[in-house]
């Protein structure tokens, strides 16, 4: 680090200087406060900057400085599949028509972008073993919501709606119950059984003539493959029950095997996990929706429709309702079209392939060193936790910290809630050898740490910008904005 | 494969060290039957040159026009080339949500500084770090309305508000126990008389657009007092973030949420998405506010540092009972309005809402004095409503020969409007193309 | 006969009778559980709450419980300190980080509380 402060930009402030130039005003000016009545008319902005572009530049290169991005180094999040972000994605995604097309444009001018989201949807219905796609959601929760929405609406129109209940197996991302509750359901656990995998007997005893349906993550939060989801599929059918997936973990999937094929009825992808897109620092993802037959008629409107070799936008009555203002992220879809198209089908079922190999070979390093809380097979990615370092004193979060020492960013931490202490690794299939075998050495040596000199382990990290922060401080007495008057 | 770092001596003395013979041995988890046998039916690799040349192919489908005036809550407002430039450093772009504050500095300080200027824009005390866009923003405050309100049910809304936005509420609201109730407008604006006779103590919150779909800016101050008179809630919607930094700002005007749509402060249309919902409250409500929040803070030394913050209200700690299911906020967005905002300043803001407003003035003058044409006299920011003599399809087809996209056709909503465009101007309209529309639509009429 | 003395909940509240006076707070083992107490969330004055009822809640930096009323009452007065000084939930649970001061409704209703010996074996219990 180059630099060990900086100034939020008000403090820069100098009155009177602008960071950009408008075009001079070449109409009659119209004096605000006459036209509109000056009880309509603000007096100023108090806690905007004014500093020049030149200041801008700095203030902002110097913050991003501050920052690490997973083309720089390894993320070995588990669950969020930080893989390299393709030059060429963003590349695309600037194209003056995909750019500057206005959502409300007519579909007969619109013919290329509304291309690029049929072709999108078509493919990701063919990866999942699905029927159809919307790309109206904006994120994997959104997406969620959509998802548990078709439900809702099929059960409906069926004359069940007294279901209520969305079943959850208790390692699920917080996003499932969230959501079953913003959809208006009641939710209900499932206990995972000592391999990791939904417990069939906790799950027959929960499964009743209130479940609606039942969100699971395959491979779920423990990386682990539920290989009874055939039968899970079965069981919910039997009953009159929907079964959704949360796509998160498709990225151990892809071009192996297809939701679809599971008995899979609705899920969701994260575009910015698999396909490549980037996480922007927290965001913009994007949650496409991919549904069976049964469930096509209730995607969202409006759905795009090929009438001859036209695009049109089409209302199907059946449809639930719009979840996005506008159409979805359209700037996500070109770069995860983008992203599938450089690879191909080969080359999607290779990147799986070697997702799944770097995350064994990663657990292969650590195993011995870190407790493995089950040991079953798993898929991209593997749970560990801190029972190794317990009479040390030394904790997860700890050697989270110091592995930024390291130069690497964490890995999910106290997730799933299954296993406390969590450390989730994903190394995906973008790490070379030679950084995962470092970042197994960077474990290691931390294991160590741990045993031989904890404390240097619990006042990491130290070459950070910031050392660890006061969060109960940031949570008792929240300061949300800057203030005019405090330096 | 080019992004793909293993040679295939790595993946064999992997597979050595792991203890398998084959790759597929590594998916000996995933039931036989379920395993594919043939490779996907998806298009096959392409190189960069042909990935170019095939979505420069697909872009050339596209229609442009040389001069379009469609806003409708999407708006084409010029961006400083600084913000695309800062925006693609690798370090903001590909960086993860900032949970490890200690590498995220760089995003964290960005969302502070963004959370400070939305507050400030919409006259509030607290602004979360942005939701999906103006519409899920709006739904969302509705459900915090109710959250806070527990013991009462009905919601008011605007028929003025963007009809996206009205069908997201609804789709939110729909199963729960919530009851919207949408008072239909009186011409194109809030209907103040239905309003008063529709409140009563069971209403938790108004909800108005300001400026609204129409573009007319409402008297939100009417409205928040009414509100206030049967102690619901105001919730006003902006779905031009610009006209803020002109106008009396919803805070002044008494509101209690001001939510809305940031995408006109530096995000480029992009056919939708993705564009940055800003959500903003009194400070009493904080804790009732979706969707991610970043602080102040010292660390261990002592050190000014910023983390998000009352995160127990999220999805990842409170599950069921969560503020929201929101997971991500808009990240890159989020950044790029920053910047915008940073850029301009206290006085470019200002300076480009006022030419905003010159400009749409300048327009309505020259288009109202078209023989058969009609625009209302009540006060707009950027964007106002036109009563064409004719059916406004045939109209817009004259002109887009001529080269302008006039306006959007409210017919495309609403039944009864045939004859009427909602027109914006922008700073992005020079004095010719003003005039050239002004002309090319008598030549229409 | 007195009914003076602490009373303890299956939801790690208690509620402490003292005379005339009745004060509800949740138990220290409840505050290390949460972590850094940094928000309550309290009733006003005089509103009235079932056995079992949702009176309010408590935030840490991970996570937010409920309050559920240990049974029928009234509330006469809110620990406004704690609006301060959330922190003192963790200092002294059972002091001076009481919570609302109440009105029984039903003294019936204590019968079916703990007493400090069955709250600590509960405790014991559900750690295992």
């Amino acid at each position: 680090m180059s630099h060990s402060f900086e100034w939020l930009i008000f403090e820069r402030t100098r009155v009177g200087k602008i960071g950009c130039t408008l075009p001079k005003l070449d109409v009659p000016e119209v004096e605000a406060e006459a036209t509109l009545g000056s009880d309509r008319v603000r007096k100023g902005l108090d806690r905007f900057p004014q500093v020049s572009e030149t200041e801008i530049a700095r203030h902002f290169t110097r913050l991003s400085q501050w920052n690490f991005g997973v083309n720089q180094g390894m993320y070995p999040l588990g669950s969020c599949t930080m893989k390299y972000n393709p030059s060429l994605n963003e590349t695309v995604s600037g194209i003056p028509a995909f750019r500057n097309t206005h959502p409300l444009a007519k579909p007969e001018h619109s013919q290329g972008v509304l291309r690029l989201l049929f072709e999108l949807e078509e493919i990701l219905a063919e990866i999942t073993g699905l029927s159809a796609c919307t790309l109206q959601p904006a994120a994997g929760a959104h997406g969620e919501f959509t998802g548990l929405l078709t439900i809702h609406k099929a059960l409906q129109e069926k004359g069940e709606g007294h279901r209520d209940t969305i079943l959850v197996p208790d390692s699920a991302h917080g996003t499932n119950p969230a959501t079953a509750t913003l959809a208006g359901f009641k939710v209900k656990e499932v206990a995972s059984n000592a391999e990791g995998r939904i417990d069939m007997e906790s799950l027959r005893e929960a499964i009743d003539e209130r479940t609606a349906g039942m969100m699971i993550t395959n491979p779920n939060t423990l990386g682990i493959f539920e290989s009874e989801i055939h039968i899970i599929a079965d069981l919910l059918h039997e009953h009159g029950a929907y079964l959704y997936m949360d796509g998160a973990n498709m990225n151990a999937l892809v071009g192996k095997c297809k939701p679809g094929d599971m008995g899979v009825d609705v899920m969701h992808l994260n575009l910015h996990k698999t396909f490549s897109t980037p996480h922007g620092g927290g965001g913009p993802g994007s949650g496409p929706v991919c549904v069976n037959e049964t469930l096509k008629p209730y995607l969202p409107n409006p759905r795009i429709v090929k009438e001859g070799d036209q695009f049109v936008w089409k209302n199907e009555a059946t449809g639930v309702g719009r979840v996005h203002g506008w159409n979805g992220h359209f700037g996500v879809a070109v770069r995860a079209l983008c992203w599938i198209l450089t690879l191909g089908a080969k080359g999607l079922r290779e990147h799986t392939e070697n997702a799944v190999l770097n995350n064994r070979y990663v657990r292969k390093g650590l195993e011995g060193h870190f407790h493995l809380p089950f040991k079953t097979e798993t898929l991209h990615e593997t749970v560990f936790n801190d029972k190794n370092q317990h009479d040390t004193g030394v904790t997860s979060m700890d050697m989270a910290k110091k592995l930024l020492d390291f130069g690497f960013h964490p890995p999910t931490m106290y997730f799933p809630l299954v296993v406390p202490g969590a450390l989730m690794i994903e190394p995906t299939e973008t790490e070379s050898r030679g950084e995962m075998d470092r970042f197994v050495q960077a474990m290691v040596r931390i294991a160590e740490l741990a045993k031989e000199d904890p404390e240097q382990v619990t006042r990491a990290p130290e070459t950070t910008v910031i050392r660890r922060v006061d969060e109960a401080l940031a949570a008792r007495q929240p300061i949300l904005r800057w203030e005019p008057e405090s330096n | 494969m080019k992004y793909l770092p293993l040679s295939s001596k790595d993946r064999a003395e992997m597979l050595d060290k792991i203890g398998v013979e084959t790759i597929d041995d590594l998916f000996a988890s995933i039931p036989e039957h379920l395993r594919l046998t043939k490779e996907l039916n998806v298009p096959e690799a392409h190189c960069e040159m042909d990935i170019l040349d095939s979505f420069n192919r697909m872009a050339n489908e596209n229609t442009s026009f040389q001069h379009s005036f469609i806003g409708a809550g999407a708006y084409a407002h010029f961006i400083p080339t600084i913000i695309d430039h800062l925006t693609l450093r690798q370090e903001f772009f590909t960086a993860y949500t900032p949970y490890q504050p200690e590498v995220s500095q760089g995003t964290l300080q960005a969302l502070f500084e963004f959370q400070t200027m939305m507050t400030d824009l919409t006259g509030m005390e607290v602004s979360n770090a942005s939701v999906y866009d103006g519409a899920t923003a709006a739904a969302e405050a509705i459900l915090m309305a109710s959250r806070i309100q527990k013991k009462r049910n009905r919601v008011l809304v605007s028929g003025a508000l963007h009809p996206h936005y009205l069908d997201v509420i609804h789709t939110y609201t729909d199963r729960l126990d919530i009851d919207v109730q949408i008072l239909e407008p009186a011409g194109n604006q809030t209907d103040l008389k239905k309003l008063e006779d529709a409140l009563d103590k069971d209403v938790i919150a108004v909800v108005s657009g300001y400026p609204n779909f129409f573009g007319e800016i409402e008297p939100l101050e009417t409205i928040a007092e009414l509100a206030h008179q049967h102690k619901a809630l105001c919730i006003s919607v902006t779905q031009e973030a610009v006209s803020l930094a002109l106008l009396k700002s919803p805070g002044a005007c008494g509101v209690d949420i001001a939510v809305g749509e940031a995408q006109s402060l530096g995000v480029p249309l992009q056919f939708g998405g993705p564009y940055c919902g800003f959500f903003t409250c009194l400070d009493k409500f904080k804790r009732q506010m979706p969707g991610k929040i970043c602080g102040q803070t010292v660390d261990s030394d002592g050190k000014r540092a910023f983390v998000l913050t009352l995160s127990a209200r999220e999805q990842h700690i409170r599950r069921a009972k969560a503020t929201s299911n929101i997971c991500t906020n808009q990240g890159l967005m989020a950044l790029r309005v920053t910047i915008f905002m940073a850029t301009l300043g206290k006085n470019g803001m200002r300076e480009l809402a006022q030419q905003n407003l010159s400009k749409a003035e300048y327009l309505k003058k020259k288009l109202g004095s078209i023989a058969g044409v009609s625009i209302s006299q009540a006060p707009t920011f950027n964007e106002f409503v036109v009563d064409l003599p004719l059916p406004a399809d045939k109209v817009v087809e004259k002109l887009e020969n001529a080269g302008i996209q006039p306006g959007l056709m409210l017919n495309h909503f609403f039944d009864g409007r045939s004859q009427q465009l909602l027109v914006n101007v922008t700073e992005m309209h020079r004095k010719e193309a003003l005039d050239l529309f002004a002309r090319e639509l008598e030549a229409a009429l | 006969m007195s009914l003076d003395g602490i009373y303890y909940t299956k939801e790690h509240e208690w509620i402490r009778i003292d005379g005339a006076d009745v004060f509800v707070g949740i138990t220290d083992h409840a505050q290390a559980e949460l972590g850094d107490i940094v928000f309550v969330e309290l009733p006003e004055t005089d509103e009235s709450f079932e056995m079992g009822e949702e009176f309010g809640s408590v935030e840490s930096v991970k996570a937010v419980s409920e309050l559920f009323s240990p049974l029928d009452c009234k509330v006469l007065e809110v620990n406004e300190d704690l609006e301060d000084e959330p922190a003192l939930v963790n200092s002294s649970a059972q002091e001076k980080g009481w919570m609302v001061k109440v009105e029984i409704l039903d003294e019936s209703q204590l019968e079916s509380l703990m007493s400090p010996e069955q709250y600590e074996k509960f405790v014991e219990e559900e750690s295992n």
